[in-house]
């Protein structure tokens, strides 16, 4: 049973201490199984972001107990952090942050690249298939500030996918997206857990969204309501 | 993370902002370039005027000085042993100015590994001869090929055939000044009285330029042969032994071992001409300032250029990041953009720079005091280029460093969230 835990948060705090303190995250814990599709829902500003920023292990200013794959990232390196987050947790963001300076097919493999597992002939094959899974094979080799809102996001979920990681972060992922691109969206996260086994953790304040995900984590001031 | 994989990522950062990056590069370039021809320019021209007088200056003179007696006869005298005597009546005899043994000393230096060559030398007072004007003049009697071999004779001979001074008996090689005073031409001959008194006929061969118009005002050269018949002694005699070592700089040590070996007086170039060395070391402290200024001037514009480039790049650090690259692999990203700056541009500066001294090499430089040279002088020592080279490197990588650790950093939530 615990072995079926990909993710748990243990009383976790947080406060900013600028200009005046204000606590942003009171005594959030709950747990991710493998396989859960689950939404963070909320208000703007009750702290759901920031949870996923700590979830993410980028932000390590906060007080108790973060579990990834059952092993603490309390007191780890900087380095140690980011060959975790290389390995084990993909990102799509509201924006979708490609790097302008690179062809699709480039900046799917880049964090391949860090985690070196795969050669590049391999790595370039699993980025294609990611593609073509997603429909967008055909750009490949355009550079990625050619395409369009929608393509773009899509690239960035296969850019999450390609070290297969653990669980997969999304923050507002169809924020930025009309309404077809969201429903196409939404389509992909849908067939990545179902087909493909994958976790989901989408945090969105998108409640058609969150109500078609089979768990809803729903916050307000700092604190988890359901 | 393999490091093919972070130039890849530096070179797509790096062409995403060409024109930046080609602006720094040039900066280094024109820097280095600046540096390789300002010091070889500045060496050559060190070369140039230390080699007036270095070239024609032994290492280690070996000679026999005039100088008052050793023993005077009050320092015999019991009653004054113990006192400061300064009374000294007895006056420099006629003292030997020949080296005695001078053949065997010769030979015995010619087999030491520290020495590159040994020429003998004598040099001979004389008067020349111009209808009822006689002019000072000094005859120096000299080995041609060996002369040629270690003091660049041949280079000073403008007109004739030095080698002449060999081949024909009673020949001379009249220095510049002294012949145009005589209104001498080649294969003229000319007269001479010696200071005892003798008239030799001598026949002109050819001109001797110096470069130092006193100099070449008086002296002359002839054969050691001729000049033993001017003086009218055997074929021992030899005033000077003139000592041509591999390294310079073991003169001022080896001089008095000589002394003592030989039982004459020795002399080393560094005492004989401190000035010229001085000057030369200042000349080129001075250059290697300007030339090192430059190329930090240029560090500091590859600074400059990094930091934008890092202000205008914040989204991809962050994304970078949050994909799971490290501080330390954004820092080598940022400091391969760097050194990439710097090997681009340190080598097209050495290629420009060769080019430039080659163009200075190609200007014509001409004076009448300085004879072998047509173009103005240039040093092509390859070590202007490595020191260069180098330099810009260690300059890159410190500018590329700071900017690369404020990189490193850069918080991804930040930047994330910023948005």
């Amino acid at each position: 049973m615990e072995n079926n835990i990909v993710l748990e948060a243990r009383a976790i705090y947080k406060s900013f201490n600028d200009p005046v303190k204000i606590d942003v995250l009171k005594d959030i814990s709950f747990n991710i199984k493998r396989g859960e599709f689950v939404s963070v829902i909320g208000k703007s500003g009750c702290g759901k972001s920031t949870l996923l920023y700590i979830l993410s292990t980028m932000d390590t200013d906060y007080q108790g107990e973060l579990l990834i794959d059952n092993i603490s990232m309390h007191g780890k390196s900087e380095k140690e952090l980011a060959a975790i987050r290389n390995e084990k947790i993909g990102f799509v963001f509201q924006f979708h942050y490609l790097l302008n300076e690179f062809t699709v097919l480039k900046n799917v493999m880049l964090p391949g690249f860090k985690l070196n597992k795969y050669n590049e002939a391999e790595l370039e094959s699993r980025a294609l298939s990611l593609l073509k899974d997603l429909g967008i094979e055909h750009l490949a080799h355009k550079m990625a500030h050619r395409i369009s809102g929608g393509e773009k996001q899509r690239v960035s979920i296969a850019r999450a996918m390609i070290n297969d990681p653990l669980i997969i972060m999304c923050d507002e992922p169809t924020g930025n997206l009309d309404n077809t691109n969201t429903d196409m969206v939404f389509d992909i996260f849908k067939e990545l857990t179902e087909v493909y086994h994958k976790t989901l953790l989408v945090v969105t304040h998108d409640m058609t969204f969150a109500q078609n995900t089979k768990r809803t984590i729903e916050m307000e001031d700092g604190r988890i309501l359901r | 993370m393999k490091t093919r994989h972070i130039t890849e990522i530096a070179g797509a950062l790096l062409l995403a902002r060409w024109k930046q990056t080609l602006v720094a590069a040039v900066g280094v370039t024109f820097s280095i370039a600046l540096f390789i021809t300002l010091l070889g320019f500045m060496e050559g021209l060190n070369q140039l005027l230390d080699g007036l007088v270095l070239n024609r200056t032994p290492h280690i003179r070996l000679y026999n000085d005039i100088r008052p007696s050793d023993h005077q006869p009050i320092d015999l005298s019991d009653k004054y042993k113990e006192y400061y005597n300064f009374v000294g009546s007895i006056k420099p005899t006629n003292s030997r100015e020949e080296i005695h043994n001078a053949q065997r000393i010769i030979e015995n230096l010619r087999k030491d590994p520290l020495v590159l060559g040994v020429a003998p030398k004598i040099t001979a007072q004389v008067f020349y001869n111009l209808g009822n004007v006689d002019v000072n003049g000094i005859i120096n009697g000299v080995d041609v090929e060996q002369e040629t071999k270690l003091f660049f004779f041949s280079d000073y001979v403008t007109e004739g055939n030095y080698y002449d001074l060999k081949n024909v008996a009673n020949s001379i090689v009249l220095g510049i000044g002294a012949a145009k005073t005589m209104m001498a031409k080649v294969g003229d001959v000319i007269t001479v009285t010696t200071t005892e008194g003798e008239q030799f006929t001598l026949k002109v061969v050819g001109f001797f330029q110096s470069g130092i118009s006193e100099f070449d005002k008086t002296q002359s050269y002839a054969s050691v042969a001729t000049t033993q018949k001017l003086l009218g002694e055997s074929s021992n005699y030899i005033t000077d032994i003139q000592v041509k070592l591999k390294n310079m700089d073991l003169a001022p040590s080896l001089a008095p071992q000589y002394k003592q070996v030989y039982g004459v007086d020795a002399e080393d170039i560094q005492t004989a001409n401190a000035q010229f060395e001085t000057g030369s070391s200042v000349r080129s402290i001075i250059s290697y300032a300007v030339g090192l200024t430059l190329l930090i001037v240029s560090g500091f514009g590859i600074y400059n250029i990094l930091n934008m480039l890092i202000y205008e790049k914040m989204d991809t650090i962050a994304i970078l990041k949050a994909t799971g690259f490290a501080g330390s692999d954004v820092k080598k990203i940022f400091t391969a953009i760097s050194l990439s700056i710097g090997v681009f541009g340190a080598l097209a500066g050495a290629v420009f720079g060769f080019i430039f001294s080659k163009i200075i090499d190609a200007i014509p430089f001409n004076t009448d005091s300085l004879p072998t040279v047509e173009t103005y002088p240039i040093d092509y020592g390859a070590r202007y280029y490595i020191i260069a080279v180098l330099f810009a490197l260690v300059t890159t990588y410190l500018a590329g460093w700071f900017p690369a650790r404020k990189a490193s950093k850069i918080d991804p939530v930040e930047i994330i969230r910023g948005k």
